[in-house]
């Protein structure tokens, strides 16, 4: 059992009031609030050990360095990758597909196919179709069904020699669902294709194994766990991570530069070319800390309380839909109230001092198969309460009012 | 009516209200008496694609003044279209180019121009303005 009154003193944002109401945040799945200690840390690196890493002699230099280090050791541990070295430090969830989509562009050829999935979110479509215009390989898409589940039958299907990358979110930012992850990195190695998975909407709310997963790429950000904004992983296997060509040039990223020829350094230093976002790194090892302390079985079985307690309630209002009802899903409500227009309920929930999503998330291809043009999205944290819950169906019910 | 003018009819109308929800309330009923626009012009050139919600903007000159017809799928963002038309149909050309929109911050509505809010009130206020601009060159 979660004592989410001691946790919510943890994050002095869920104190404040917005619009003269106490604030009600579940935009979760868009950010995470910070607890006290990343902000102390972030604070504390500025103040004893700032300096830049991997290249200086001096103390400061040396201190801050094993704590980068030290860092990517605790996520190389939090997400059971083999080697540190295949732990990466991005900017994001985004940068993290860029790098290996951008490296696939050289790797892909005609006659190529990528296969991607109806949940994607924009960033896991976009960096893709670069690859592909690039190097002339086709894009596939695995339907889903009106649950907002994938039809694994069309998967199937899709699957062939021809194909060289499955790209597919393990959750959706847009309707909640949990993809049967494990079952499509199967399916792909059957055909000898890499998998990437886009992990931004998991790591809230699930430990990764990704020895377990066996996939080749996971991805996420880490302002979505607590952590600093600018802040991402990437986990890719050695010998794929070796594949992959550098994405951008720079410091760091050398082991020996002549105006003729340059040779990359090795993993991880490869893909950190430039100075990196030092504190954020370090950071988002606290966060992740954090989050192991309060445990993710305690998170995601809090968590399971908030959805069905927030699908019952909100279904109580009349004419509310939600979108996304897979049997396997997260703390994510999407949903929509007959003839009004979200953005309408989330301008007057907003008053009420309510925050939460509105619109089509990122996800265009998810509203056009609804043919919606947006939904409200309720995403809901390990510290949110049923008080709260409460609190937005009275908003919701207050703009329907209003607005009919 | 001069666009001032119409302004601050519309600022004396909001100060009768005493909160937020009495003047949403009115923005709703605005949108709701916005009156409809011509099939024809509801199409895609007309479109101002928020990310939101949308906007549908049509432009006419007669007689050296510009009418506007608009339409959205969002009824709040209809009951600010309303508003805007009040004060810009009807206008000349150089009036509309002219013309400053602190008004909206007087009625406390400001937050539904930011960029934020993607539902595309920026952009028809710019298209209105270039439209004008438009009209403007062409005389």
């Amino acid at each position: 059992m979660l004592d989410i009154k001691a946790i919510r003193q943890d994050f002095p944002i869920l104190s404040r009031e917005v619009n003269g109401k106490p604030l009600v945040y579940f935009d979760n799945a868009a950010t995470a609030q910070k607890p006290k200690v990343v902000e102390e840390a972030i604070k504390n690196y500025y103040e004893t050990i700032n300096a830049n890493i991997h290249r200086g002699v001096h103390t400061l230099s040396q201190l801050a360095t094993d704590a980068y280090e030290e860092s990517r050791l605790k996520i190389q541990q939090h997400v059971n990758a083999k080697h540190s070295h295949e732990i990466i430090f991005t900017a994001g969830t985004t940068f993290g597909i860029n790098l290996v989509a951008n490296g696939f562009g050289t790797l892909l050829k005609e006659g190529d196919e990528v296969i991607v999935s109806a949940l994607e979110h924009h960033s896991n479509i976009v960096p893709w179709q670069f690859a592909c215009e690039r190097s002339g390989a086709k894009l596939r898409v695995i339907p889903m069904n009106l649950e907002g589940e994938l039809i694994l039958s069309e998967y199937d299907t899709l699957l062939s020699e021809k194909t060289k990358v499955v790209a597919i979110t393990h959750i959706s930012n847009a309707l909640g669902t949990i993809n049967p992850i494990k079952e499509i990195i199967i399916k792909a190695h059957a055909v000898g294709a890499a998998v990437l998975v886009d992990g931004a909407q998991a790591t809230p709310h699930i430990k990764p194994d990704v020895i377990d997963l066996d996939c080749e790429f996971y991805v996420f950000s880490g302002h979505k766990i607590c952590g600093p904004t600018g802040t991402g992983i990437l986990y890719g296997k050695e010998e794929w991570l070796n594949k992959l060509p550098p994405y951008q040039g720079g410091g760091e990223m050398i082991k020996q530069v002549t105006f003729e020829k340059t040779t990359y350094a090795c993993l991880p230093h490869k893909f950190e070319a430039g100075t990196p976002n030092i504190s954020g790194g370090i950071v988002l090892g606290h966060a992740i800390d954090y989050l192991n302390g309060i445990g993710f079985d305690n998170i995601a079985a809090y968590e399971k309380e908030l959805l069905d307690y927030g699908t019952a309630r909100l279904l109580e209002i009349d004419g509310l839909k939600i979108y996304g009802t897979a049997k396997e899903k997260t703390s994510v409500i999407s949903f929509n109230i007959a003839n009004i227009h979200p953005y309408d309920i989330g301008v007057i929930v907003d008053k009420l001092g309510v925050a939460v999503r509105t619109g089509h998330h990122c996800t265009q291809p998810i509203m056009d198969f609804f043919e919606i043009p947006g939904t409200i999205r309720a995403s809901f944290s390990f510290y949110n309460t049923k008080e709260e819950i409460d609190i937005l169906v009275e908003a919701v019910k207050k703009a329907q009012t209003m607005l009919s | 009516m001069t666009i001032k003018e119409a302004q601050e009819e519309i600022i004396d109308e909001f100060s009768m209200f005493d909160d937020w929800m009495q003047r949403y309330e009115y923005i709703i009923e605005l949108g709701k008496s916005l009156p409809l626009i011509d099939e024809k012009y509801q199409v895609e050139e007309n479109l101002i694609k928020g990310c939101q919600s949308q906007v549908w903007l049509h432009a006419e000159e007669r007689e050296g003044k510009i009418y506007f017809t608009a339409n959205s799928d969002a009824i709040l963002t209809k009951g600010i279209i309303a508003i805007l038309i009040r004060v810009f149909s009807g206008q000349t050309a150089v009036n509309i180019t002219a013309a400053n929109l602190d008004f909206i911050d007087e009625i406390g509505l400001k937050e539904h121009l930011s960029p934020t809010r993607a539902n595309g009130l920026v952009s028809m206020i710019k298209q209105i303005k270039m439209y004008a601009l438009a009209y403007q060159a062409k005389s």
